[in-house]
């Protein structure tokens, strides 16, 4: 069991990369376009979470969301072909790269504007609480999100209201192309959390095992004990903003600091042995909350013949997703009223 | 039928909405434990709980969020924004969440969220009390606006939003909620789409929304007095625009006036006359003529409130001269 929870992590990972790397390419050639925000350096933070949520917990993301679809289960075929605008899109190439959604696996969309998930995220916090269901809300938001009013009005509604909802920063330390001790007073960013009585703690993003078991305590708190949680990972971007952003603000000592810090190979490394964070301090736990899968006897390491197979299982996917989303048709005007105007009942039930 | 005010048949929608649907709940500022500013929730605290009429802090773009996010999940929230005023900090969530989240997401999930909110000038209110903002609303693909004009539409077109899987917003007026009109007792839905011709006439088309009706109908009241027979449509809904009965209107009387609270610019009036242009610009006989407000803030001091919104004797003004009798 706790083989398979790290097969499965380390696969989502190179999946992660692979797919970015490739959607970079795709871009390239053009047949990707507007703004495409990638993920390289950040995997271990959806991929972590996501990997401690239930299938019935909601997730609400930001513009860099493909990797949150995936580790959700979305197809790589689905998604690129989003990417690529066209009508097998997961959003039916309506969306795009930065409003990717899936109703049926509760992905709630991409969103583009920086700040406007908190709100909406709560929003479906607060259709969980109303019914009275053991799920939970997933947030994803950057940095730089933290600084919009939303951010403050929506931590003081969730601890208020005691919502199920599990914010979680990614921390990249730059907000587009300022660095966050540039926009923020406090760049602590969990201690904010503080000012509404939410628990929050600060996890080191680069290591997914260590954001798995974080996200799983978080999420067993807000099961077990109600109301808000608030994580906050510290990663980091490899690339630019978005591609069309170089990153060329950011000194070239720190970007290999965290190259050498890369999570992908981390995971491998410490899949390949028996103890899983070798060197690293392991997370604090809360008390009570069970004990880590990582940890103890059931615990087996992967062989590097594993790795090698999970690399190319994701690179055959990725290929396969790519050969997919160019086969797939271009989306009609006749698609997109029908997409706009799905569900519409104008006129209510009529008169008696 | 019962005579009733204003804001008792949003009440009364309110309440028939939340007793046939558990998953409808309403939120805003001041509704539940103090009742409502315009006693639109009053008494429904006692009756639903605290979950379901909620009284939220003053965070208008948050909690017109929180109704999206939970409208997507299932739960249809009826949002009290207090004044239009106030509905400007929600413009991030509604324009560019709420409005575009069925389409963004390729037609799989929707937002079928209410947003009520009074528009329109009153008593002094001042400058930062006084917005109207329709104009605003009506030009974005993916909302439906819709201006009640009395109790009974403020009733039934409640009920249809609530039910409708569109984003809906209600725009009600500062100077109505005491308005009174007749219901009837048994359920009513009224469509979300449609103007309606409120008075029928053969020489002037006169066009009216929300509170702008009545300025159009005591105008018509006088023109009757002096022979004139003018029509007046209810807009009823400012997005969709019902293009056929603008249509039909005008090709009977060949002249317009409409009439609008706001300022001009890219307006009410603007859009309607567009719509006659393309619809039916070769009937007209006269140049269509717009009343409204005038471009300035709404001021503070009480005449020079009057001064700037446009009343009975300013539409009908505006008829005499498109009906070349100045």
């Amino acid at each position: 069991m706790n083989r398979d929870l790290l097969r499965s992590l380390v696969y989502d990972m190179l999946l992660a990369r692979t797919f970015e790397e490739r959607a970079a390419q795709e871009y390239a050639n053009g047949r990707i376009s507007g703004f495409l925000h990638l993920y390289p350096g950040e995997e271990a933070v959806a991929v972590g979470v996501l990997h401690a949520a239930e299938p019935a917990d909601y997730v609400v993301s930001t513009y860099r969301e493909h990797v949150h679809a995936l580790a959700r289960g979305i197809s790589a075929r689905q998604i690129m072909a989003e990417l690529f605008g066209k009508k097998d899109g997961v959003s039916g190439g309506m969306g795009g790269s930065m409003h990717i959604f899936d109703g049926t696996r509760r992905f709630m969309g991409g969103y583009a504007i920086v700040g406007e998930t908190f709100p909406i995220a709560l929003g479906v916090g607060y259709a969980i609480a109303y019914r009275g269901l053991p799920e939970a809300v997933i947030c994803f938001f950057g940095d730089g999100a933290v600084n919009q009013g939303t951010f403050h009005e929506s931590l003081n509604m969730a601890a208020l209201w005691r919502i199920p909802i599990l914010f979680v920063c990614e921390n990249n330390h730059y907000q587009i192309g300022t660095e966050i001790h540039r926009h923020s007073a406090v760049a602590d960013i969990h201690k904010r959390a503080c000012g509404y009585a939410i628990p929050a703690e600060k996890i080191d993003g680069m290591d997914v095992l260590a954001v798995y078991e974080a996200a799983r305590r978080a999420l067993d708190a807000i099961r077990n004990e109600g109301g808000p949680r608030f994580l906050e990972f510290e990663t980091y971007r490899f690339r630019g903003h978005s591609m069309a952003d170089p990153g060329a603000y950011r000194p070239a000592a720190e970007l290999q600091a965290y190259l050498h810090d890369d999570p992908v190979d981390s995971v491998i490394r410490a899949a390949e042995t028996a103890d899983p964070t070798p060197g690293k301090q392991a997370p604090i736990r809360a008390q009570g909350s069970p004990p880590s899968p990582f940890r103890g006897p059931a615990w087996e390491s992967l062989t590097a013949p594993d790795i090698e197979s999970l690399r190319a299982e994701a690179a055959a996917v990725v290929d396969d997703a790519v050969r997919f989303a160019e086969a797939s048709p271009a989306p009609t005007m006749e698609d997109a009223w029908h997409a706009f105007r799905r569900n519409r009942m104008p006129d209510g039930p009529s008169a008696p | 039928m019962a005579e009733i005010a204003y804001w008792e048949a949003i009440r009364r929608a309110h309440d028939e909405e939340m007793a046939h649907d558990p998953l409808v709940i309403a939120m805003g500022e001041d509704i539940g434990v103090a009742g409502g500013t315009y006693k639109a929730t009053s008494g429904l605290y006692q009756k639903y709980g605290s979950e379901r009429i909620i009284d939220t802090p003053i965070s208008e773009n948050s909690y017109t969020g929180i109704g999206i996010g939970a409208s997507m999940a299932g739960v249809r929230p009826i949002i009290e924004i207090m004044s239009i005023n106030f509905a400007l900090l929600a413009l991030d969530t509604l324009i560019n969440a709420a409005a575009k989240i069925r389409y963004m997401s390729g037609g799989r999930v929707s937002c079928p969220i209410v947003m009520r909110t009074p528009g329109g000038t009153a008593h002094q209110l001042a400058a930062q009390h006084s917005a109207r903002l329709a104009r605003m609303f009506m030009s974005t693909a993916g909302l439906r606006v819709v201006t009640p004009r009395g109790p009974l539409d403020a009733y039934g077109m409640l009920k249809s939003a609530v039910r409708c899987n569109d984003p809906v917003i209600i725009i009600e007026h500062e100077s109505m909620y005491n308005m009174r009109g007749e219901v009837p007792d048994h359920e009513v839905f009224r469509p979300l789409e449609g103007a309606e011709v409120v008075r029928t006439g053969s020489d002037i088309t006169l066009v009216g929304y929300n509170y702008s009706v009545h300025l159009c109908l005591a105008a018509a009241e006088k023109l009757a007095s002096m022979g004139v027979s003018a029509e007046v449509i209810d807009l009823r809904a400012l997005k969709p625009i019902d293009r056929d009965t603008i249509r039909r209107s005008v090709e009977k009387t060949h002249k317009v006036v409409v009439a609008e609270e706001d300022e001009a610019a890219v307006g009410v009036g603007a859009e309607i006359i567009s719509v006659i242009n393309e619809e039916c610009f070769f009937a007209l006989d006269a140049q269509p003529v717009r009343v409204h407000a005038a471009d300035v803030p709404v001021p503070y001091a009480r005449q020079l409130e009057k001064a700037a919104i446009p009343n009975a004797d300013d539409v009908l003004a505006a008829a005499l001269k498109v009906l070349g009798r100045v």
